[in-house]
């Protein structure tokens, strides 16, 4: 084919710009296809709080709870365990919850909590998601000689101590999630997962 | 009679180059007379391919994609469709045994430099083939909706979460705020549709990658060096009929050790299918072990090694890239190992050692002994460094360190 009299910078703005149009093109089509991909409107309506009783929960005990799919962990704690958290400071990563993103702000405390004995946890180990496991007792433990009570995940070893903050040697980098809590008496008897206010 | 199957043969020729592919790729494609043990692997690999595919797409027939039927419907495949025991158990034995045709396969490639140039391009397709089975196991592992898919989904889906906007990027993956039934259900169209069609692309572009620079060979000679009066090389051979025969008796072989498996050791003491995973999935409660099944141990162990979340995906994320630059960090005159000096010899052995130690390790609890001598998550770590000094220390090793001299034409073979 003849190329004479071919005004080759016209032919490439032309073959330019129909390329570039088509690739805008291509991009917005591609927007319903990666957006089909985020949670259904049905996932985020499932989202209601939830209601524990929380009355007959003994020191030392923990149960647990669903919210949202997750499981949520309830524990009393003793008198004598809640003096040891101040105590253990040196051995965590961050005994200060200086990232604020993992406890409202009523549990920017060393207890992490409303009330200093009842601690509300979501139990999502920050590592890779796993259920971290309840070890109460305080006695030496094959991950940790030193053992004051807490929660140990069986999938990567991560520990952490009674306020749900993460011990040094972790892999886990975060201390475990205070998810927003709030009780609905004034008796604290029974307990609302998902929602912040009192008497919501 | 063949006057007319030649006449036959001519029209489509004329029209589609079927005699004209034949050759190039079969009958006068011309593979090293000395290929060994080793080279049974990349044929292998394609047979549990071809495996994977027929029994995946039996397995579609029976299987319900749904968080409500999944765990079910594998239950009901297993007991009450006629044979769907033995499809099953073809699938999930052809799974472990895909991986060890591709580690053996890679392993083989490490051995005699069939990495290096010209060859870059196929391993490069080969460790996206790599790549996209695993992405294809881990998502078929999920399916059966047990402790052991749930959690293993959990673990890796969140692996996303350490890079940018993690958690915007999670919930896009899970298409929800957790694991669940649209989890299950995009990993299903994605398993037996959109990642096998990636797969057997690339399998496409590896093999004719590699039908266009030759095969490598124990000795990393290059036979297309030395030709006889035709053009042929003296030390090839037709690929068929001479290797497709050849090939036959090692996948008798195989298929012998991948029946006593499947017949007798399904669940492979637990490395195969977890006993975890005979327990539907059960958000609220992790399994007190879990681990990934074997094929992966190695990668998990390196991810665990690490007592950091982001450094610790980021290692793993390593291990696996470092292999895709593997053709770029070989800076050795010679291809085999044969032929290189005692530095790489020592390391090749070496590392072949760790990965096996670290696919083990991966697999058991990190809080146990090694041998009943060393801390596992020691022994990981010790591993690990072990894993990345192999390709990391490759540049300057492999320059410095004295070679032999490779012979003109191929030794062995007949």
């Amino acid at each position: 084919m003849s190329q004479d009299g071919v005004n080759k910078a016209r032919r490439t703005l032309l073959v330019g710009a129909t390329a570039g149009v088509g690739a805008v093109g291509a991009g917005f089509l591609a927007v319903p296809f990666v957006k089909s991909w985020m949670p259904s409107e049905k996932a985020k309506a499932a989202g209601a709080p939830a209601k524990v009783d929380v009355s007959k929960l003994e020191p030392g005990a923990m149960l647990t709870a669903e919210w949202r799919g997750k499981p949520v962990y309830i524990a009393r704690r003793s008198d004598e365990t809640l003096k040891t958290l101040e105590g253990l400071a040196s051995r965590l990563k961050d005994p200060e919850n200086v990232n604020k993103a993992q406890q409202p702000e009523y549990a920017d405390n060393v207890y992490r909590s409303r009330e200093p004995d009842l601690i509300v946890l979501l139990g999502v180990c920050t590592h890779l998601g796993c259920a971290p496991k309840y070890f109460a007792e305080v006695k030496p433990e094959p991950f940790d000689k030193d053992w004051k009570g807490g929660w140990f995940c069986p999938c990567h070893g991560s520990r952490f101590d009674l306020s749900g903050r993460v011990f040094n040697g972790s892999p886990a980098s975060d201390n475990l999630v205070v998810p927003p809590y709030s009780f609905e008496t004034e008796s604290k008897s029974v307990l609302i997962v998902g929602v912040d206010e009192e008497n919501a | 009679m063949s006057q007319n199957s030649n006449k036959i043969m001519a029209w489509i020729d004329d029209r589609l180059p079927v005699t004209q592919t034949y050759e190039k790729h079969m009958s006068k494609y011309y593979a090293p007379k000395n290929f060994n043990f080793w080279y049974f692997f990349g044929v292998l690999s394609m047979l549990m391919l071809v495996n994977q595919i027929l029994t995946g797409v039996w397995l579609t027939m029976q299987f319900t994609p749904s968080a409500e039927a999944a765990f079910a419907s594998v239950e009901y495949i297993m007991r009450d469709v006629e044979w769907g025991w033995l499809i099953r158990y073809m699938h999930s034995t052809g799974a472990t045994f895909f991986f060890i045709a591709i580690y053996l396969h890679m392993m083989r490639a490490v051995l005699y430099g069939s990495y290096q140039k010209p060859r870059e391009l196929i391993w490069i397709f080969g460790m996206a083939i790599y790549l996209a089975l695993m992405a294809e196991a881990f998502m078929g592992y999920v399916l059966p909706w047990g402790q052991m898919s749930y959690w293993g989904a959990q673990v890796i889906i969140s692996l996303f979460s350490v890079m940018p906007y993690g958690d915007l990027l999670t919930e896009w993956i899970r298409g929800d705020f957790l694991i669940s039934g649209a989890t299950l259900n995009r990993f299903f169209a994605l398993h037996v549709v959109a990642v096998p069609l990636v797969i057997v692309a690339l399998v496409v572009m590896h093999l004719l990658a590699l039908h266009e620079v030759g095969s490598n060979n124990p000795d990393g000679v290059d036979i297309k060096k030395l030709k006889d009066e035709n053009g042929k090389p003296l030390d090839g051979i037709p690929f068929h009929p001479y290797y497709t025969v050849h090939d036959l008796v090692g996948i008798v072989v195989f298929l012998m050790v991948f029946c006593t498996v499947m017949f007798f050791f399904p669940e492979g003491n637990g490395f195969m299918l977890e006993y975890a995973n005979f327990e539907p999935a059960n958000g609220l409660k992790t399994p007190a072990h879990i681990a990934p099944v074997w094929y992966f141990g190695a990668f998990y162990a390196i991810l665990r090694a690490v007592p950091d979340k982001l450094l610790g995906v980021a290692a793993m994320g390593g291990a696996i890239a470092v292999l895709f630059v593997l053709p770029w960090l070989d800076r050795s005159p010679v291809r085999s190992w044969r032929y290189k000096g005692i530095i790489s010899r020592i390391f090749i052995v070496v590392f072949g050692i760790t990965f096996v130690i670290l696919t083990w390790l991966g697999t058991q609890p990190s809080s146990g002994l090694f041998l009943g001598l060393i801390d596992n998550t020691l022994m990981a770590q010790i591993c690990s460094v072990i894993y990345f000094a192999f390709f990391l220390l490759m540049p300057f090793y492999s320059s410095m360190e004295k070679t032999k001299p490779v012979p003109e034409r191929v030794t062995g073979g007949h």
